[in-house]
């Protein structure tokens, strides 16, 4: 007897599985024989995984259970930058998409991150791509080294990255950026058989707004903005959007309101 | 009837643009707008309201407006610019944002384009462009507002209006660089309540904002509106105090208003 799976409307797969002449009705809806394992092709899913190094999903071949090690697998190579680890541009934006629904609602200040490798393409064009890669690891695991396992590090483009630091306060903001772009200023590169070069960054930051729901692309954009300032003021260097401080504190509102009240009495 | 007395506009002028916002929602704007806009009106110029509450609009709901062609329309191409400008009965033009246009609740950059291509469009033509913003400190709000030249923040003498208003001048003074901004106090409960809210959030503005910047904000006493049952008895009818009731305390205040926004 051959074990039927039949996947619900609300489940990931359905689109996949579901497929076929409309149901009737649910019960009607065509189920398809996960085992035998001869009827999924899975070589160059386990080729990728393998290649990136992650081992063969547990359970047996074709199980509910093989099936979702191997779907999460395929998720994180999918989720990840090749060369560095980092997560990819995909992850990120998916990320940032979160991370701005969870400030809009928790009103949480986050802050977002934007880097770019100075003089990126002098490296490679002097040094060769093998030393430009470097770099980019190098790079890539100072910014790891520099944040916490909360803080998500990506690697957007090139020579470009990208931190989400959720909960993250002004000062502490600023103290991160500074800390990460000294970790790479001091953190020497090795390109070539006994051959070292220093780089650096240029970093870009802006919280989300605290009021209302903005969107990626305003976020980003805003962290680019600045970006571009520390690029202008020379590189190596951290520019942070001035904070929007729509936070109004105990102190000024004890000095809007004392005083106020004081008014009142006359 | 009390009439302003002024000059009328010397030769084609760049519209001035005033951004009505205020932080908190429920204080006034709408009202002040519309008031306003009427009172500039009288005093014989032309003037456009654009309801920039792009999440939810209400002018329409003020000025008893129907049918309404609006800026969705504009953006969505069912309807030219010069169709969506509408008389509203008082003398001047209003330009509706749409309500429930949830989408533009987002201040994506398509979104931004659009309505700065209506501002380039429409600020020729009038001698005023009254936006009034929508409530909070949103992205939407803080864009719409950086398309003014100048800012009015609307208050109520109570507390959590004052702490919005003063987030307001912050974030305007911070991001967007401005240093003159007007404040007009609404339902004030006696004579000289308005000046001292300017003063309140002045001092706090010398003492927490001021210092971190490299020129000081000044907050400037536009008007005090006094609390007034006639408001709320011309909204009930759907019209605007000034129009129904020029001679009661918050239309005087509002024509005085009007008339300190004149001057050079």
């Amino acid at each position: 007897m051959v074990a039927l799976i039949d996947f619900a409307d609300c489940h990931p797969l359905a689109a996949v599985w579901n497929s076929g002449p409309a149901p009737r009705s649910p019960l009607d809806r065509p189920a398809i024989p996960v085992s035998p394992p001869s009827a999924l092709q899975l070589e160059k899913a386990l080729q990728l995984l393998g290649a990136a190094g992650h081992d063969a999903p547990g359970g047996a071949p074709g199980s509910p259970g093989y099936l979702q090690g191997l779907i999460d697998a395929l998720v994180e190579l999918s989720s990840r930058d090749a060369l560095t680890g980092l997560a990819n541009r995909r992850a990120f934006e998916l990320a940032l998409e979160r991370e701005i629904d969870r400030v809009a609602r928790s009103g949480e200040p986050a802050l977002l991150l934007t880097l770019d490798i100075d003089h990126f393409k002098r490296v490679n064009d002097t040094f060769g791509h093998n030393a430009g890669d470097s770099v980019i690891k190098a790079v890539a695991t100072a910014l790891l080294d520099s944040v916490r396992p909360m803080d998500l590090v990506a690697r957007v483009g090139g020579e470009e990255f990208a931190i989400i630091l959720p909960n993250c306060a002004t000062a502490f903001g600023a103290a991160v950026a500074e800390r990460v772009r000294r970790r790479v200023e001091h953190m020497p590169v090795v390109v070539g058989p006994g051959q070292e070069i220093a780089v650096s960054v240029s970093i870009g930051g802006a919280f989300a707004p605290q009021w209302v729901r903005s969107t990626p692309a305003l976020w980003v954009e805003r962290s680019d903005q600045q970006l571009y300032r520390a690029k202008r003021q020379g590189r190596n260097l951290v520019q942070l959007e001035p904070t929007a401080v729509s936070v109004v504190s105990s102190e000024e509102k004890r000095l809007l309101f004392d005083t106020f009240q004081h008014h009142d009495e006359d | 009837m009390p009439e302003l007395s002024l000059e009328p506009p010397r030769g084609p002028q760049p519209a001035n643009i005033l951004a009505v916002t205020s932080g908190k929602g429920g204080v006034g704007k709408t009202f002040v707008s519309a008031n306003l806009a009427a009172a500039l009106a009288r005093a014989g110029r032309k003037v456009l309201v654009l309801d920039a509450d792009l999440g939810l609009a209400n002018l329409d709901v003020v000025l008893n407006l129907f049918p309404k062609i609006t800026l969705h329309d504009v953006f969505t191409g069912k309807a030219t610019l010069m169709d969506a400008i509408l008389p509203a009965p008082s003398g001047f033009s209003v330009l509706l944002a749409g309500s429930g246009m949830v989408e533009y609740s987002r201040m994506t950059p398509e979104v931004r384009e659009q309505l700065q291509k209506v501002i380039n469009e429409v600020t020729p033509r009038f001698d005023h462009v009254l936006l009034d913003t929508g409530a909070g400190i949103s992205d939407v709000v803080l864009y719409t507002v950086s398309l003014a030249g100048e800012v009015l923040v609307v208050a109520t003498p109570e507390p959590t209006s004052l702490t919005d208003a003063y987030a307001t001048i912050k974030v305007l003074a911070t991001t967007q660089g401005r240093r003159r901004l007007g404040l007009l106090v609404n339902q004030t409960r006696k004579p000289g309540e308005g000046r001292q809210v300017r003063q309140q959030l002045q001092q706090v503005v010398d003492r927490y904002v001021n210092p971190n910047l490299d020129s000081p904000v000044r907050l400037e006493l536009v008007g005090e509106v006094p609390a007034d049952p006639a408001v709320r008895d011309a909204v009930l009818r759907r019209q605007l105090v000034l129009e129904w009731l020029p001679g009661t305390p918050a239309s005087l205040a509002i024509v005085a208003a009007a008339a300190k926004l004149l001057q050079p």
